[in-house]
């Protein structure tokens, strides 16, 4: 692509705070203000500021919007109720991941569809070429919307401060529009972190008035930008997957640990969605014989296994391949999330290690997440 | 960000001290540390290991990469930081005092390497 970048609403605001920028699927992205751990720590035991506005929204109406994701998804999103969400996947026909996503009910005909960033357009494809038959409407949003996200346990005080919206009846993974420091937004209780935290949908002109807001909001409580960087540290220790490592087209959701999105049991299209037999012959394979499952590794040493490297025995047989790896802030040691033969997928299995340029340095074998927050 | 300057810099963004006794020290830039972000390992040569002017002797690596460190002179491994070792993030915080790399004894005379402010433009370019 020769495109250039693609820049969000606070750009200048990045800038002015001094972000190290990168691209990021098309775009201008902040990786970290300043210190990543830091960051990352702060999410953990205050709150951090994100800005999201990459991800792709997607809006469906009509009569039939139901009925049309409940063919187009995994899911089973007629049950979800108005002001809820729903973590879902689109999959092939085959049974490979196109994306995962997140689907917000805002009305009884009226669903948002927000996608990863790198898939938006692929996802967006794929709904209006599923869309056949269906009386719904899909429009594009991406560039209707501005995304910000608070996260971490100061959240909720610090939100409250900005808005009269019933924080305390939005349970985790519902959405309710409301207004936030005089903008009018879409407040979900989801995120990517671990955490509790709120992501905010609202205009993009709207964007830098509430960034600030919430800034200054959320001085006291310690609150600070944060980038891509501890996004990525923060959702790795909650075991979360991630778009293009842990989940692609070669891999159904049963490979990837997450067999339980797919709803096998719809009462709409009379039960019938795209992917259907691809992915009940996968669950069967999943059940019956993995050929490699999903698991968590702790560093015994200091070096960290990146996205690509090759699981290992001590004697160097591969066993398994690493779809994300980092240093973790909260356990203090490198951690990953590998793919690894079922055979040595079991929690304490001895003997696996991470071939890490060539040296073969000990991992524990641990069931995901890393981390869990205490509720 | 100020380069000291009586260091000498590499265009890999090494910075290298005078000599005493023929043995000077090493360790990266304050650019290239905040370019690496948060360092949580370093791989250091071993002591009396021979190393070359723009080779490869060891590894710096943050939260989302790994580097190459090269040596900016030929020479001989006279000490490594131990104090690095064991905390990496003293490349951040005192890329020119504490967060040291390893200490050479120069065999040869350095190549190219650039003066503090010649180093400054050259990260500007």
């Amino acid at each position: 692509m020769t495109d250039a970048p693609r820049r969000t609403a606070l750009d200048a605001t990045h800038r002015g705070l001094g972000a190290t920028m990168t691209d990021f699927a098309g775009w201008d992205m902040p990786l970290r203000y300043s210190s990543e751990r830091d960051e990352h720590v702060a999410v953990r035991t205050r709150a951090g500021l994100f800005d999201l506005s990459h991800m792709g929204e997607i809006t469906v109406t009509g009569p039939q919007a139901a009925d049309l994701l409940d063919y187009a998804l995994v899911g089973n999103i007629g049950g979800v109720k108005t002001g809820r969400a729903r973590y879902t996947m689109i999959c092939e026909d085959k049974g490979g991941i196109l994306d995962d996503l997140i689907v917000y009910r805002l009305a009884d005909q009226e669903y948002m569809v927000v996608a990863n960033a790198s898939n938006a357009q692929v996802v967006l494809d794929a709904l209006s070429a599923r869309a056949g038959g269906f009386d719904a409407a899909i429009r594009d949003d991406r560039d209707a919307y501005a995304l910000l996200a608070v996260q971490g346990p100061e959240s909720p005080g610090i939100l409250k401060k900005l808005t009269d919206a019933d924080l305390d009846g939005l349970k985790y993974y519902a959405g309710l529009p409301g207004t936030v420091a005089g903008v009018q937004a879409l407040i979900a209780r989801t995120g990517y972190t671990g955490e509790d935290g709120f992501e905010l949908f609202v205009r993009p002109a709207d964007a830098v008035a509430l960034w600030e807001a919430l800034t200054e909001a959320g001085k006291d409580a310690g609150l600070v930008p944060c980038g891509l960087s501890c996004r990525d540290t923060l959702r790795l220790e909650a075991g979360m997957p991630l778009y293009g490592h842990e989940l692609t087209t070669a891999t159904t959701p049963f490979d990837a640990g997450l067999g339980r999105v797919v709803k096998f049991e719809k009462t709409t299209n009379g039960g019938d969605f795209v992917g259907r037999e691809a992915l009940a012959e996968a669950a069967e394979r999943a059940e019956a014989r993995p050929p490699r499952k999903l698991v968590g590794l702790i560093a015994r040493g200091r070096r960290v296994p990146r996205a690509g490297y090759p699981v290992v025995t001590a004697d160097g047989t591969v066993i398994g391949e690493v779809t994300s790896g980092a240093p973790s802030p909260t356990l203090g040691k490198p951690i990953a999330i590998a793919y690894v033969d079922a055979a040595y997928a079991t929690a304490g299995t001895e003997g696996v290690c991470v071939d890490i340029r060539g040296s073969h340095e000990p991992y524990e074998v641990t069931a995901l997440p890393f981390y869990k927050r205490q509720k | 960000m100020s380069n000291p300057q009586q260091l000498r810099y590499s265009k890999e963004h090494e910075w290298l001290s005078g000599a005493e006794d023929g043995v000077s020290t090493v360790g990266i830039t304050e650019h290239a540390a905040n370019a690496l972000g948060d360092v949580v390992y370093v791989q250091l040569p071993e002591v009396g290991a021979t190393v070359a002017a723009g080779e490869t002797c060891g590894e710096l690596e943050s939260t989302k990469s790994v580097s190459d460190l090269y040596s900016p002179v030929d020479g001989e491994i006279a000490e490594i930081n131990e104090d690095v070792v064991n905390d990496p993030s003293l490349v951040n915080s005192a890329p020119f005092e504490g967060g040291w790399l390893f200490k050479v004894k120069i065999s040869g005379e350095p190549g190219d390497l650039l003066s503090a402010d010649e180093y400054a433009a050259f990260i500007q370019s």
